[in-house]
């Protein structure tokens, strides 16, 4: 490098042009005005639209709900009638479907991220499951009614689960996986180091340090499931009249809002509202309850 | 491959640059004085190494196709600190690694050659890994804790090998405790999460845990790399009393704790073992002039 390049008479080194500076530095706050303008805006109407849905939902809803909506059963129109087929309902499905699908989901998770890491099945069932994942579940109930439905002669309530237990699945799949691989190889060598067999590294060590984000994810997985619709559609069909009998057509919250909201008659119409709002608390309440379980630190 | 092999001084390959093997009532003399000094700090003045606890013979090491480490032969002496030095890369943790089986932990990295304890070459394929690691324990750079309490974090090892009642869990937890100077900081709060304790302390807790299973070995891979001064110095203290009771090798990058800790060093370069002398001729006078150019801080 010669002598004169790094002198600051060189070509590289001539003064400003203040004009020049100005302009440029004109022009940068004009386009950095133009940026906020669009990130604020699309902002704006982002919230202006979750503002209103959650407005109106809450003006109708809190409307319909009185105490009888948890005590009584859809009854024929005109005749009064609450929710507690379809509440009680959906709590038996989404728990069945819960305590079957998180362990499956708990295990191949589990599996993809300590056993099969970079193997080629492991590869193929990670795909697989993230397929799964978003598909849109109106396939998954068609699924079900291909494989419970039509063979077995009618809609039942265990379809519907299983129809609900297999969207569970690769939710608590990824989430399980992620939150394994995001310990770090030398806690597991330290386990192995201390003359552990892997199945005892994994459930001792592994699960206790990724606790709180799995139960995040099976937490996001029930309130997946409390809003499904569709799978239920082909599978459970609804069923206006209290029952714990699985083998029957079964009511849920999702299916009654499909059905009432649809209906002509005021009454049926106040019902899907409030079953709506029960329906969005669950999920949003089950949302903060699973932001504030991945807070905890063991 | 499992007959008893005793240590055989003839059996030293060409590339071995050590002068005297380390068996049984094989002494190797020093030609440094006692008072020799290295920057300053006084080297070890252990005048002989003890016999040998693992001899390594013939040892190749492969990250897939990448060779790590080239026919390294040494022994490591029963209760005494064998010090490992070389820059980066060089091989000295994966050689640490070959001595618990670490890396069988993961596909694609394989071993050929002997490490012979106890008459058994551990890196045959038909070793009980947990009983070689049982016997051969290990603490990390960083410090590891599990995430339970102080107490569980101590026993969750001894329950894998052993199984005691409730008191004689205590007085393990307190043993290993104790001798890895955590016990008066710890005893109070044994119930309470070991992520709550300071680097230091967390990887006094890993010491504790380490020699709760009561292994023979203990294999240090830059202990005190991610440590503060005081913490470090309590370390080197601990490496020092442990010594009397088990047989340590320590990684470390800086080559005044080796001369601080170490009975013996081994210096690595590019996955080939240099040189290993005891501690004070080391760092006096080195034989090998990539050892000299290494330790006087010139590459690495």
């Amino acid at each position: 490098m010669s002598a004169s390049t790094l002198s600051h008479t060189g070509p590289g080194h001539s003064a400003r042009d203040p004009k020049t500076a100005a302009a440029l530095g004109r022009r940068r706050k004009r386009v950095d005005m133009l940026v906020r303008a669009l990130c604020t805006g699309a902002t704006v109407i982002a919230i202006a639209f979750l503002i209103s849905i959650l407005g109106l939902l809450t003006y109708r809803g809190f409307a319909a709900i009185d105490l009888t909506l948890f005590t009584t059963s859809t009854r024929p129109p005109g005749s009064g009638g609450g929710l507690l087929n379809a509440i009680v309902g959906s709590l038996i499905q989404v728990s069945i479907a819960t305590v079957v699908g998180t362990p499956i989901g708990m295990l191949v998770g589990t599996y993809l991220a300590e056993y099969a890491r970079a193997s080629t099945l492991g590869n193929i069932v990670r795909f697989v499951s993230d397929i799964l994942l978003s598909a849109p579940s109106i396939l998954i109930g068609l699924f079900v009614y291909q494989l419970l439905v039509v063979p077995f002669g009618g809609f039942s309530g265990w379809a519907g689960v299983v129809a609900l237990s297999i969207i569970i699945i690769p939710v608590v799949v990824r989430t399980t996986e992620d939150m394994l691989r995001l310990i770090p190889d030398t806690l597991r060598e330290a386990v192995a180091g201390l003359g552990a067999p892997k199945w005892k590294m994994i459930v001792l060590v592994c699960w206790r340090s990724a606790i709180s984000g799995i139960l995040t994810g099976i937490l996001l997985g029930i309130a997946r499931i409390a809003g499904e619709t569709a799978p239920l559609l082909f599978t459970s069909l609804g069923n206006n009249a209290f029952t714990t009998d699985l083998s029957r057509p079964f009511p849920s919250l999702p299916l009654s809002i499909y059905a009432y909201a649809g209906s002509p008659y005021e009454d049926w119409i106040a019902l899907a509202w409030a079953g709506a709002l029960l329906t969005t608390a669950l999920v949003l309440g089950l949302n903060i309850l699973a932001r504030a379980v991945l807070k905890v630190r063991i | 491959m499992n007959t008893p092999l005793q240590p055989d001084p003839t059996a030293e390959s060409k590339d071995q640059t050590m002068t005297g093997s380390m068996t049984e009532g094989t002494t190797t003399s020093r030609t440094a004085e006692a008072s020799a000094t290295f920057g300053g700090m006084a080297a070890r003045s252990e005048e002989k190494l003890n016999a040998s606890r693992i001899s390594i013979r013939g040892l190749d090491f492969y990250y897939g196709a990448n060779k790590a480490l080239k026919q390294i032969n040494f022994e490591i002496p029963d209760r005494q600190v064998t010090g490992m030095i070389g820059p980066s890369g060089c091989g000295k943790s994966t050689l640490l690694r070959v001595l618990n089986r670490m890396y069988s932990l993961y596909p694609g990295q394989r071993a050929t050659g002997e490490v012979l304890m106890d008459g058994k070459n551990t890196i045959d394929a038909s070793v009980d890994l947990n009983e070689l690691r049982a016997k051969i324990g290990m603490v990390f750079q960083k410090p590891t804790p599990f995430p339970m309490t102080i107490y569980e974090n101590i026993a969750f090892g001894v329950r894998l090998h052993e199984q005691l009642n409730k008191a004689q869990m205590d007085e393990r937890v307190e043993w290993a405790l104790t001798r890895a100077a955590l016990w008066t900081e710890a005893k109070d709060r044994l119930g309470s999460s070991a992520m709550g304790l300071s680097g230091g302390q967390q990887q006094r807790l890993c010491i504790a845990r380490t020699i709760a299973v009561k292994p023979e070995v203990i294999l240090f891979d830059e202990p005190t790399s991610a440590l503060d001064p005081i913490s470090t110095l309590k370390i080197e203290e601990l490496i020092d009393e442990l010594k009397r009771d088990f047989t340590i090798a320590i990684v470390t990058h800086n080559m005044q704790q080796a001369a601080r800790c170490a009975d013996q060093v081994a210096f690595f370069y590019l996955g080939e073992l240099v040189e290993v002398s005891p501690a004070a001729q080391m760092f006096t006078a080195p034989k090998h002039p990539k050892t000299q150019e290494y330790i006087t801080g010139r590459f690495g």
